[in-house]
């Protein structure tokens, strides 16, 4: 039976409580977490082989960035709590419950009775403490930037009894209880939490997770074994006890050519990246695609406010309907891909649609005619003798980005807008966005808490927009750190999107999809709030 | 011998020093620093700046560059290259564990260019059949043309998709090297073909050709025994570039068969800017060319005793002896193709 590719629409938001409410959903009723139709009854046993498109760059939960790290390390750590892929609430993991203080600057945790780590010794508050001290103290931000954002402000863990810690910190951070959930707050075993951060990157470690690293060599493989005993999967699992898969067998397949031939051909259960080119020959072998959205920020131009035309608040408003995002989409991407209608990917927590977020060329134009923008020579706008041209800064981190880029080069240009792509590798792109060197700069960022909005675009973070105060953004921005009730938190998160917006501090373009082509055998691979993916009720038919 | 020797040796060291400062030099101009890049891997995440200070300053790239490039120099010489900024291994076992993978694929490369790129050559310049001879030397600017990554590609989709006879990716076993060997040995192959088959044709018309076939030998016998012997100095001078080009082909061939060897490190070094490890694997590259190149030096007089008396005479390196036949065969190349 050929599987068609199912997308994975969540529209999340996050809970305080096992048992919060839901609010501002705008669930369009689509399939959950990704995973392919039911094969019938669960089969445990067996070997998964999977092609990663690049080498794991460390084993360590709290330094892994790429996903291709956090889909080999995620199998081996457990969290405190896990996020429900379908709602964005916060159920409990190695955490049975929760609870926060007001101001959210406290937060005590009581944690399941009998987890072991893989190396026997039990899991107690102190491993709260030793993880979370370690991060902050040893491991630091350059090594771990997520893990210690996700912990800002943190003054230190109290060890109540040995089945409760207290978390403190120093200033609200209401996001905190959502980083619990992810896999850079993971929980090491203390001998490894006492480790260097290179000496944790070599691999053997010990956590408590489904899985057990039983080989990693850095560059080559890695192979995960079944975890005997596992009995405290999250309450986000299918099911209960141990992993259904004996072994994970991880290759690096850095060529996507290869990956896909592998996949079709039996030599491969499932592969990283399959691109839209690949889908007809993965779905002939009887194969299908798996996708999901990335949370966080879309894709999308972050302008320099500073700096040449985009300095022109009208010329930031203008920019936003004069993309025509659905043509993107159906260009260059293909239907694993949805446009952007937010300055919050759609399955991010909190998310709300805004209307501005539609194309309409002639409402560009008006805005541009309004500001003084007049047509001049060949079609582009003038003002005082100023031409209506900006470059944007931008990398080949994601591969469709080029083409993305001249397509609304055109776009721009049939509104008399002219656009200059300026290509750089990764590295010139982070220097030149620390140093300022840039009109606008062209990315995206995951992250299943609309916190990330503050990380994007707050004051304090890295101020890619250059902007000064913004008095009722930054009041915003604050607030959501502080509200620890969700409907209350969500409602902030709407405003702080539309603020965004009406700021021009964000022209968002297409939301970023992941794509996991697997074998007809494979069952239930599922995707993780944070789209990476579990493999705890993945299981192997025939 | 002495003599020559450790001037070969002084020559050697400065090669290695050379490359050590132009790499150095080349990745101290890189706009970023590798340090900045990890910690805004994740665009949303601001990084406090005194992280980033500090784990400079652990790396030494805080130091004015004539500090950083003095300390590197001393650590290199005795042979500690630093770690990796991005996994943080040691230099030393990065190359290490990715060097037998490379090793075993290069020779087995080599191996089969050798002979591949001799048979051609040989026969070519054998047969006495006129199309059959143009065909045989057309075959290796072919083979010099047609990218490394598309015939790996071709050769994967066939052989390893469709017949299913090899597997894909990975280098545990005989059976992953087959494709890859072969991918890599094509080009070079091709150009011993054209050196070779140049020389040949170049030796068959000098006098003691004449002189062994005044005595009765066979063209087989001349062809095996007496130009086969003389013609493959050329080639043998060219050995330490065939290494160098078999270095490069590496870097396309191993990520195309996923095979986890030097040549896919330097590839993801160079796109992560690991200053360390990229610096490591320039200077044992260098360090690779300058031993086969010495090695070649050495193995003339074994080939042709005449360039053991040019060196008595001169106590110097046999170029004047060598250079006519080499560049004589470099015209043919230019007319080959």
């Amino acid at each position: 039976m050929p599987l068609s590719s199912i997308t994975a629409s969540r529209r999340v938001v996050v809970a305080l409580t096992a048992s919060a409410l839901a609010v501002g959903l705008t669930a369009c009723g689509s399939d959950s977490s990704a995973a392919t139709p039911a094969g019938g009854t669960p089969q445990p046993g067996g070997t998964l082989r999977y092609g990663l498109s690049q080498a794991p760059t460390c084993a360590d939960p709290a330094q892994a960035g790429t996903n291709q790290t956090i889909y080999v390390a995620r199998q081996i750590v457990d969290s405190l709590t896990d996020q429900n892929p379908d709602t964005g609430e916060i159920v409990p993991w190695l955490a049975e419950s929760w609870d926060a203080n007001a101001d959210a600057t406290q937060f005590t945790f009581r944690l399941r009775d009998g987890v072991t780590f893989s190396d026997g010794t039990p899991f107690t508050a102190s491993s709260v403490k030793n993880n979370f001290d370690a991060i902050v103290h040893s491991i630091g931000g350059v090594k771990a930037p997520s893990a210690v954002g996700y912990l800002a402000g943190y003054t230190g863990t109290t060890v109540v009894d040995d089945h409760t810690a207290q978390v403190n910190f120093s200033a609200p951070n209401a996001p905190f209880l959502q980083a619990t959930a992810t896999l850079q707050l993971g929980l090491l075993s203390d001998k490894d939490a006492a480790k260097s951060a290179e000496e944790r990157c070599a691999g053997d470690l010990s956590a408590t997770g489904p899985f057990v690293l039983e080989d990693y060599q850095q560059d080559k493989s890695v192979t995960l074994v079944k975890r005997a005993g596992y009995s405290w999967g999250s309450d986000a699992f299918a099911h209960d006890g141990e992993a259904y898969l004996d072994r994970i067998e991880f290759s690096i397949v850095p060529e996507s050519g290869v990956r896909t031939g592998s996949l079709a051909s039996g030599q491969l259960d499932a592969i990283s990246d399959a691109l839209p080119q690949d889908a007809p020959q993965i779905e002939g072998a009887g194969g299908g695609i798996l996708t999901t959205s990335n949370p966080g920020i879309p894709f999308g131009f972050q302008p320099n406010v500073t700096r040449g035309v985009l300095t022109d608040p009208a010329v930031r408003a203008a920019l936003v309907p004069a993309i025509n995002r659905q043509e993107l989409v159906d260009t260059v991407l293909g239907p694993d891909f949805k446009p952007a209608t937010s300055t919050l990917a759609s399955a991010t927590p909190g998310y709300a649609a805004l209307d501005d977020v539609t194309y309409d060329p002639e409402n560009a134009q008006r805005i541009l005619d309004e500001a003084g923008w007049v047509p001049g020579a060949e079609g582009i706008r003038v003002k005082d003798g100023q031409q209506l041209s900006f470059p944007v800064l931008f990398s080949p981190v994601f591969a469709g980005n080029q083409a993305i880029l001249e397509l609304i080069q055109q776009q721009f240009r049939a509104v008399g807008v002219d656009l200059q792509l300026d290509l750089q590798s990764m590295p010139e792109q982070t220097a030149r966005q620390n140093s300022g060197e840039y009109e606008s700069s062209y990315y995206n960022s995951t992250r299943a808490d609309g916190d990330i909005l503050r990380t994007a675009f707050g004051l304090d973070g890295r101020n890619i927009n250059r902007r000064g105060p913004i008095p009722q953004l930054d009041e915003v921005l604050t607030a959501q750190l502080t509200t620890t009730d969700p409907a209350a938190r969500a409602e902030l998160i709407r405003q702080a999107q539309q603020l965004v917006l009406d700021d021009g501090l964000w022209i968002p373009t297409v939301e970023l999809s992941q794509a996991i082509g697997v074998g007809p055998n494979v069952q239930d691979l599922a995707f993780e709030a944070s789209a990476r993916l579990q493999f705890f009720d993945t299981w192997l038919s025939e | 011998m002495v003599r020559y020797l450790v001037s070969r040796v002084l020559q050697a060291a400065g090669v290695l020093w050379a490359a050590f400062t132009v790499s150095f030099g080349v990745l101290y101009l890189l706009p970023s620093d590798p340090v900045s890049m990890a910690a805004s891997a994740d665009n949303g995440t601001p990084v406090d700046a005194a992280a980033i200070a500090e784990l400079q300053a652990r790396y030494g790239l805080d130091q004015p560059v004539w500090t950083q490039y003095r300390n590197a120099l001393g650590s290199a010489i005795r042979g500690d290259f630093g770690t990796s900024i991005s996994t943080g291994q040691s230099v030393t076992d990065a190359i290490g564990a990715a060097l037998p993978s490379t090793v075993v694929l290069a020779s087995t490369a080599l191996t089969a260019a050798v002979v591949g790129g001799t048979a051609v050559a040989l026969l070519a310049t054998y047969t006495r059949i006129g199309w059959l001879r143009n065909a045989l030397l057309s075959v290796p600017p072919l083979g010099v043309a047609v990218p490394t990554f598309w015939v790996g590609l071709i050769l994967l989709q066939v052989f390893s998709f469709r017949l299913k006879l090899v597997p894909a990716f990975g280098d545990q076993s005989i059976e992953h090297l087959i494709l890859p060997a072969i991918t890599l040995a094509l080009p070079v192959s091709a150009v011993i073909a054209q050196v070779l088959a140049a020389s040949l044709t170049s030796t068959w018309r000098q006098p003691f050709i004449e002189a062994a076939r005044a005595k009765g030998a066979s063209r087989l016998r001349i062809q095996m025994r007496h130009a086969l012997r003389l013609s493959s100095i050329p080639a043998f001078t060219i050995a330490g570039v065939l290494v160098g080009s078999l270095l490069a082909g590496s870097v396309v061939v191993e990520t195309v068969f996923s095979r986890a060897g030097i040549g896919r490190l330097t590839q993801m070094s160079v796109m992560a800017q690991d200053i360390p490890v990229v610096q490591g694997i320039v200077v044992f590259s260098a360090a690779v060319f300058v031993l086969v190149n010495l090695a070649v030096d050495l193995l003339y007089p074994l080939i042709d005793p005449r360039i053991v008396g040019a060196r008595r005479r001169q106590g110097v390196a046999p170029e004047v002896e060598r250079a006519p036949a080499a560049h004589d065969a470099d015209l043919e190349v230019k007319a080959l193709v």
